[in-house]
């Protein structure tokens, strides 16, 4: 590379930054003050994208910025004073899943408003052109985006340090319930916190149209762009955010700069790793002080008593009958089913009794998917054994893997596990000569005796309840016990001479092991496998199920797998913005039953009876 | 002008307050005294509206305050003053004071910057300095300060005298002399029964949650029964 290449590449990576610093300085501020994780703030930069091309047209680009910009941040008011403000006392993760559901409704809204094509945006009047830097043409828009972000760091600078709102809001961030004894009040800040970040974010999509198409794609990618940069850069912190988004910025420039433009798709993951095992609270972040005020106690996990055993026998053995009255579509549903349900006990059992918040426990399914695959085409291996030894490989990433996360905690250990999904589904996207890459593998099928529908649903039912059944009974022996005491008081835990990594590792690698049973079942189910089975959506999909179903249940995620899967199966066929539909369900849910529909019902039996 | 009644409250499921019922004036230091557990700091807690009473009621000038959020018992003029400091750590000393500042009352006293400068001179000498960078004692000064900036009518302070050293516990104890001097109504929590004599008017010993005693200062000073059973480690 010559000199003035590397200057131009530089520059490249400050003009993304430059954006990428708005929307990450939106969430940082967000999660900083309410502590939700904002899942939507991807979708609200979209919609930024989205109605400054709209409006571009009419007013023009100049004007159509900021107002796209305040017309986002009014959305954001709206979703903050309507929804989140319901649930500021619910779990963490119900509240990130109420903001994925809002990600679905504002996919399928602007979908209906703009239609399924990208949308080419305006040039900026005035920037249009470009200047010549050490003999290359560099577009002056992106001189502009470069000054912009340290101005709106600078504003938001001043803005936190200057008025006595940035000092309530800085108070609120490191201790609300103390803000709010001195006589802070908490809804007033948090709605126009919200609003902030939301304008940011709207902002931050309206400035980038010049640039990028508008795509219904981009909600997603920014906002796990965005996590990144608020991880590294530590969360809560805007400086951190800054240089975060600066760093990520220029280093996958200059991947593309030297030629290596694929490993964009996972170098930041790999820099957020590195970050966090060597910085475990970003950059700029600082150790988070502990939950304050009454913590969450979690109801213990009673062993399930004898009705329920025999309820849950009645409908294994119905389960079993099931062929003789239905056939076809039926056992195919079943099959997914059935599948769901033990990939959601096993994302259960590391999240509810191990307490370790997962958001990328697709990778392990993906890896039993991809694991029986390789064995099956590429080594030949005969179907029941490709199926028998999968599942070894997702235990091994989980073996792997596991040992970085149960170093950290919280919404650390969280992104942490993301990245690792992340990281193996970019490893799996691009190896095409190995994985077959974004086709995937195709041709998968159940050895002869297996091969009818019937028969798979057999063999699926009876790996499926022999699995589920034997997490469940894992539970109650020494090791979820110790498990679940590591969970609630690790200190404790730790002083009775418990070595809580250890365990929190083995219960990692357990719940992994067992999601490749179930991505291997899946693989030979559908005879063909690609990136999706370990994308980002089936990890939340297993998220959804579990808090569905009610985290600190024992039966819940086989109750929530069933209705999700039936559910998505039945929108899928018969509605077109499906996707809107179960997000209005998931956030009607989350609003009415907080703590998961079993967890209700477990509450009103239990209110009854006493 | 402060009345606790039948109050019940607790953490998830366990119960840690039963029926407990107090009474305080203005003007006057009534000190909850108990052992380590008792349920001292679980009390203040559950009149600050951090915690969801399970019954009971609590009434600040005759009106009910125990369904109200935080925010607007601290605003009726109901300071706090926690056990951990809970100071803002990443604010100034000035940052700090700003986020307790309220408008004044007409009817209770009012601390402007320079009068609490005057009360605690070290605060006054470093207005920059970062909450975090400060030690425990002085730590201790600026969450009284930033809660009586508010211009409370009554205060509740839990164990301001712990592990502090005896001439800053000295200063401790002529502050809130001070405070009930300009007429503030004081709750305050300790287990150090050399500290509440110094400053208590009235006591009430509470254990395990339930109340034992209640009485005047002077009158427990004298009642070394009480003393032995309920109060010595
Ligand atoms: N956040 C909490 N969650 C659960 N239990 C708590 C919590 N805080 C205090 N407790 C329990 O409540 C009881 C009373 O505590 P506390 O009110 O702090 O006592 P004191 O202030 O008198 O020392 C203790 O048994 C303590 O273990
Ligand atoms: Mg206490």
């Amino acid at each position: 590379m010559t000199y003035s290449s590397i200057l131009i590449q530089f520059l490249n990576g400050l003009a993304s930054a430059s954006s990428l610093f708005l929307v990450a300085a939106g969430l940082s501020l967000i999660f900083g003050v309410t502590r939700i994780v904002n899942f939507a703030h991807g979708s609200l930069y979209m919609l930024g994208m989205y109605v400054a091309v709209g409006l571009a047209g009419q007013i023009g680009f100049w004007w159509s910025v900021p107002l796209a910009a305040l017309a986002v941040a009014g959305f954001g008011a709206l979703v903050e004073a309507l929804l989140l403000r319901r649930i500021y006392g619910a779990p963490e993760l119900l509240q990130a899943l109420a903001t994925f559901a809002l990600v679905l409704v504002v996919k399928d809204y602007t979908l209906w408003q703009w239609g399924p094509e990208d949308i080419l945006g305006p040039r900026a009047p005035g920037l249009d052109g470009a200047v010549t830097i050490a003999g290359n043409r560099f577009p002056e828009y992106d001189l502009f985006l470069i000054a912009f972000g340290p101005l709106v760091l600078a504003a938001l600078w001043l803005l936190l340090k200057r008025t006595r709102w940035g000092t309530l809001v800085r108070a609120a961030t490191q201790d609300r319930e103390m803000a709010s004894a001195l006589g802070v009040n908490q809804r007033w800040l948090f709605t126009s916190v919200f609003t902030l970040g939301a304008c940011l974010a709207g902002l931050g999509g309206a400035l980038q149209i010049p640039r990028e198409p508008a795509t219904l794609l981009i909600d997603l990618s920014v906002v796990v762009d965005a996590f990144v940069v608020v991880v590294i850069g530590g969360l809560g912190s805007i400086p951190g955010a800054f240089v975060a988004a600066f760093l990520i910025a220029e280093i996958k420039a200059f991947c593309i700069g030297l030629g290596y433009s694929t490993l964009t798709l996972v170098i930041e993951f790999i820099v957020m790793a590195v970050v966090l095992v060597i910085r475990p609270w970003g950059l700029f972040g600082r150790k988070p002080v502990l939950p304050r005020g009454p913590g969450a106690i979690e109801r213990p996990l009673t062993p399930p008593s004898r009705t329920v055993i025999a309820a849950l026998v009645a409908v294994t053995a119905a389960l079993a009958l099931l062929p003789l009255a239905y056939g076809g579509y039926t056992l195919v549903l079943m099959v997914d089913i059935l599948i769901f349900a033990l990939f959601a006990v096993s994302l259960h059992f590391i999240m509810g009794p191990g307490g370790l918040h997962s958001f990328g426990h697709a990778a392990y399914f993906g890896l039993g998917a991809y694991g029986a695959g390789l064995l099956a085409v590429r080594a030949g291996a005969p179907m029941e054994v490709s199926l028998a030894f999968a599942p070894l490989l997702a235990g091994l990433g989980a073996l792997v893997f596991g040992w970085f996360c149960v170093r950290l905690s919280g919404v650390y250990l969280t992104m942490l596990t993301l990245a690792f999904a992340q990281i193996i589904w970019s490893i799996v996207f691009q190896w095409d000569d190995f994985t077959g890459g974004s086709n995937g593998i195709v041709g998968l099928w159940p050895a002869p005796w297996l091969a009818s529908k019937t028969a798979y649903y057999y063999l699926t039912l009876v790996s499926c309840v022999a699995a589920i059944a034997l997490l469940w009974r894992v539970l109650y022996s020494p090791f979820g016990y110790a498990l679940r005491a590591a969970r609630d008081s690790p200190t404790r835990a730790d002083a009775i001479g418990m070595d809580v990594r250890q365990l929190q590792w083995a219960g990692f690698a357990v719940a992994g092991l067992f999601a490749g049973i179930a991505g291997a079942l899946y693989a030979f189910s559908k005879g063909s496998i690609s990136p999706e089975t370990m994308a980002v959506s089936r990890s939340v999909d297993g998220l959804v199920i579990v808090l569905l179903g009610g985290i600190q249940t024992l039966t819940g995620p086989v109750w929530g797998a069933a209705l999700f899967t039936w559910l998505q199966d039945t929108m899928a066929r018969n509605i077109d913005y499906w996707r809107a539909v179960i997000g209005a369900v998931i956030l009607l849910l989350v609003l009415a039953f907080p703590q998961g529909i079993t967890g209700f019902v477990a509450e009103r039996l239990e209110q009854r009876r006493t | 002008m402060l009345e606790v009644r039948g109050l019940n409250a607790g953490y998830g499921p366990a119960k840690i307050l039963f029926d407990l019922a107090l009474k305080a004036a203005p003007g006057e230091v009534v000190v909850l005294l108990g052992r380590n557990g008792a349920g001292k700091s679980t009390t203040l807690k559950s009149i600050m509206g951090l915690l969801r009473l399970h019954a009971g009621e609590v009434t600040f000038e005759g009106r009910r305050i125990d369904r109200l959020p935080t925010y607007r018992i601290a605003r009726l003029g109901l300071g706090y003053v926690p056990e951990d400091r809970r100071i803002f750590t990443d604010l100034t000393v000035m940052e700090n004071l700003e986020v307790g500042r309220q408008a004044p009352r007409a009817d209770a006293p009012h601390w402007s910057p320079e009068r609490l400068f005057t009360l605690f001179p070290n605060l006054g000498r470093m207005q920059d300095r970062l909450g975090g960078r400060m030690s425990g004692g002085e730590q201790q000064m600026l969450t009284i300060a930033r809660t009586l900036i508010g211009n409370p009518k009554a205060v509740l302070l839990d164990e301001p005298s712990e592990g502090l050293a005896p001439v800053i516990v000295e200063q401790m104890a002529q502050t809130i002399l001070e405070m009930k001097k300009s007429g503030l109504c004081v709750l305050l929590c300790e287990q150090n029964l050399h500290f509440a004599h110094l400053v208590g008017d009235r006591a009430y010993v509470i254990e395990k949650g339930h109340l034992r005693y209640s009485g005047s200062m002077a009158e427990l000073e004298r009642d070394d029964a009480v003393r032995e059973q309920f109060l010595s480690v």
